[in-house]
C-alpha cells in the first residue's frame, strides 16, 4: 500500500485527532492565560503582551494576592476560613448522609420513597428562595456572620445529595446481608457498624469530595451569610478582588489559580469519584 | 422491599431508624419548606427593611411591580435567552466529545479529563478569567485590543474583533420593541460569551452523561445492524440516538434548572451589565433585597424563579420516584 492509499483510508481518524485536539486545546486555554498570567512580575504586565509567556517565573502576584498590599486584600485569611468551613462542613456531611441512606434504604417504611422525593427537591431549588429567612433564623441564633452558621447551611442544603449518593450506594448492599445478620441478633447500630459500614468506603470518597467540591465553589451563602470580610469564603475574596479596579490582572488571576487549586488537585486525583458524584446529581443517568 | 402499611410493623429497631431519620427531616422541613412558605408570605406583604413589626398583606401587588418593571421583563427576556443557547450548546458539544470520545481513540482518559476538569472549578474561577479574555479592550476599534480580539487582530482576523461582554446591542435590528413590552426583545448579544463561558464549564458534564449512555449500549446491536448493512451514519440515527433519549432528557434538566438560577458567574463576569444585557433574577434578587432593603419584591422575585425551576423539577422527581416503585 502505497502512503496515499494509506492516507486516505486513515484520514478520518486523522481529521478525528485534529479535532479533539484542537478542542483539548481550547478547553486548557483559559488555564494557560491564568497560569501565565498570575506569573508575570508587576514589570512585566502588558495588555498588548498579555498572551505571551512570562520572560521569567515570578511569584509577585500570589504574593500580592495572598498577603495583599497596595489596594489588594489579601485573600490567605479567607483561604483559611474556607478550610474552617469545607472541613467540618464534609465531615458532619458524610455521617448525615450515611445515617440517612442507611435508614431510606434497609429500613424502608410506608411512605419512605415519598419523603425521600420530598428531601431531593430541597437540592434543586434556587437559594433565593430561602435566603432571607435563613438569614433571619441564623441572626435569631446567633449564628448569622460565622462560620458555624456557614457550616450549618451548607449541611442542611447538604442533606438531599449526600442522602442520594448514599442511599443509591446502600442498594448495592444485599438486603440479605442485613436479614442475616439481623437474624444473628445486631440491631439497627450492629447491622450499620458491622455489615454496612465496613462496605461503605467507596460512598464516602465520593461524598466527601462531592461536598468539598461543592462546599469549597459554593459562593451565594457565602455572599450573604457573611457579612463581615473576616470570616468570608475564598470565593467571595476572589469576586471582591475582581471586583475592585485598583487590582491588577496578574493578581486577579494568581487569585483564581489558588482558589481553583484545591478543587483542581483532587479532580486530578481522585477523578472517578468526583464523576460519580456528579453523575448521582442527574438521578437516572 | 417495597412494604404495604399491613405489612409493616413498627420494632424497637424501625423505631431507633426514624428517629435517625427525623433530624435530617426536620432540618429539611424548616429550611427548605418552612422557608420557601415564608418567602412565598413575605412575597404577599409590604416587608420593605429590616423592622418586621407593621407587616400587611397586600395580595399580588409586588409581582404585579416586578412584572411592571422594565429590569425583570429584561430579566426573563435574558433567562430564555441564555437558557436556550446555554442547554443547546452544551448538549451539541457534550454529545460530540463522548462520540469521539468514545471512539476507541488513544489516549482517551486524557482527552475525557482535559474536557472535563472545568466542572471542578467555581463559577467565580470561571467568570474572572473569562471576564479577562472578552474583556475587548478600552479602544479596540483603534488598535488597543486586549483578550480574545488580541488573538483575532495577531492571527489576521482583526475584523472578527467585537465588544464581546460590553457589547449593548440586541440582535436582530436592535430588537423588537412593541407596546406591550419594556424590554426590547431579541438576543443580547453580550449574552454570548457568558454562554460559551458555562458552556466551557459544563458541557463535560454532558460528556460524561453520554459516555455512560452509549457504553450502555450493548455491542451486539451495533455488531447487528452492522451486519444488516448499516452505515456509521445509519446506526447513529436509529440505533444510537434513541437509545440516548433518557440521557438528554436527563441533562435537559440538570442543565435547565443550573440555567434557570444562574447568578455567580454572571454576577462575577459581567455583573448584569452593559446596562441590563446579560442581568438575571438572581442578581435582580440579590440586589433589590440585600442592597435596597425591598424584601417584599426579592421574595417575589425569588418565588418567580422557584416556580420556573420547580416546573422543571417536579414532574422529572415523580417520574423518577415512579419508575423506581414499578
Amino acid at each position: 500500500m502505497t502512503w496515499q492509499e494509506q492516507f486516505a483510508r486513515r484520514w478520518p481518524r486523522v481529521v478525528l485527532y485534529i479535532i479533539m485536539i484542537g478542542l483539548a486545546i481550547v478547553y486548557l486555554f483559559p488555564v494557560y492565560l491564568l497560569l501565565i498570567t498570575s506569573f508575570k512580575s508587576f514589570d512585566q504586565v502588558s495588555l498588548s503582551r498579555m498572551w505571551e509567556f512570562p520572560a521569567s517565573f515570578s511569584l509577585e502576584s500570589f504574593d500580592r494576592a495572598w498577603n495583599g498590599g497596595e489596594g489588594v486584600i489579601g485573600m490567605s485569611n479567607s483561604f483559611l476560613n474556607s478550610v474552617y468551613m469545607v472541613v467540618p462542613g464534609t465531615i458532619i456531611s458524610c455521617a448525615l448522609g450515611s445515617l440517612n441512606g442507611y435508614v431510606l434504604s434497609k429500613w424502608k417504611f410506608p411512605g419512605s420513597n415519598t419523603l425521600f422525593t420530598l428531601i431531593l427537591f430541597g437540592m434543586f431549588i434556587p437559594y433565593q428562595s430561602v435566603l432571607v429567612p435563613l438569614v433571619q433564623v441564623l441572626n435569631t441564633m446567633g449564628l448569622y456572620g460565622t462560620i458555624p452558621g456557614l457550616i450549618l447551611t451548607h449541611v442542611v442544603y447538604g442533606i438531599p445529595i449526600t442522602t442520594l449518593i448514599f442511599r443509591n450506594y446502600y442498594a448495592s448492599v444485599p438486603t440479605e446481608l442485613v436479614e442475616a445478620s439481623h437474624i444473628d441478633g445486631a440491631d439497627f447500630f450492629g447491622i450499620y457498624r458491622h455489615v454496612v459500614l465496613p462496605l461503605s468506603a467507596p460512598g464516602f470518597v465520593v461524598v466527601a469530595i462531592w461536598q468539598f467540591t461543592s462546599l469549597w465553589n459554593e459562593f451565594l451563602f457565602g455572599l450573604l451569610i457573611t457579612n463581615n470580610p473576616e470570616i468570608r469564603p475564598v470565593t467571595v475574596a476572589l469576586q471582591n478582588l475582581s471586583g475592585s479596579q485598583f487590582t491588577q490582572w496578574n493578581v486577579q488571576m494568581a487569585g483564581a489559580v489558588m482558589v481553583a487549586l484545591p478543587t483542581l488537585l483532587v479532580y486530578m486525583l481522585l477523578g472517578r469519584y468526583f464523576l460519580r458524584g456528579m453523575m448521582a446529581g442527574a438521578l437516572k443517568g | 422491599m417495597q412494604m404495604t402499611r399491613s405489612t409493616y410493623r413498627l420494632t424497637r429497631d424501625r423505631v431507633t431508624a426514624l428517629i435517625m431519620l427525623a433530624p435530617s427531616v426536620f432540618a429539611i422541613a424548616v429550611f427548605v419548606y418552612g422557608f420557601i412558605a415564608w418567602s412565598g408570605y413575605v412575597s404577599l406583604s409590604d416587608w420593605s427593611g429590616i423592622l418586621a413589626n407593621d407587616i400587611k398583606f397586600v395580595g399580588l401587588e409586588n409581582y404585579a411591580s416586578i412584572f411592571n418593571q422594565g429590569r425583570f421583563q429584561t430579566d426573563l427576556r435574558n433567562t430564555i435567552v441564555f437558557t436556550l443557547f446555554f442547554v443547546v450548546s452544551t448538549l451539541v458539544l457534550g454529545l460530540i466529545l463522548a462520540l469521539m470520545v468514545d471512539a476507541r481513540v488513544k489516549g482517551e482518559a486524557i482527552f475525557r479529563s482535559i474536557y472535563l476538569f472545568p466542572m471542578s472549578l467555581s463559577f467565580i474561577v470561571t467568570g474572572v478569567a473569562m471576564a479577562w479574555i472578552f474583556t475587548p479592550g478600552s479602544n479596540w476599534q483603534n488598535g488597543d485590543s486586549t483578550g480574545i480580539n488580541l488573538l483575532l487582530k495577531d492571527w489576521g482576523f482583526a475584523n472578527l474583533q467585537s465588544a464581546w461582554i460590553t457589547d449593548a446591542a440586541i440582535w436582530p435590528l436592535g430588537g423588537w420593541f412593541p407596546d406591550w413590552s419594556k424590554a426590547r426583545l431579541g438576543i443580547p448579544l453580550a449574552m454570548i460569551p457568558v454562554v460559551a463561558a458555562a458552556t466551557w464549564q459544563m458541557s463535560g458534564f454532558t460528556m460524561a452523561m453520554y459516555l455512560a449512555g452509549l457504553r450502555a449500549i450493548p455491542e451486539e446491536i451495533r455488531e447487528a445492524a452492522r451486519v444488516d448493512g448499516a452505515n456509521d451514519w445509519q446506526l447513529f440515527r436509529r440505533i444510537i440516538l434513541p437509545s440516548l433519549q433518557p440521557v438528554t432528557l436527563s441533562a435537559i434538566i440538570v442543565l435547565g434548572h443550573v440555567s434557570l438560577k444562574i447568578f455567580d458567574l454572571i454576577l462575577t463576569m459581567t455583573g448584569g451589565g452593559p446596562g441590563n444585557a446579560t442581568d438575571v433574577p438572581g442578581i435582580f434578587m440579590y440586589e433589590i433585597t440585600f442592597k435596597a432593603n425591598k424584601f417584599a419584591e426579592g421574595a417575589a422575585v425569588a418565588m418567580v424563579m422557584l416556580v420556573m425551576v420547580a416546573l422543571v423539577i417536579v414532574p422529572y422527581l415523580i417520574s423518577n420516584m415512579r419508575s423506581e416503585e414499578s
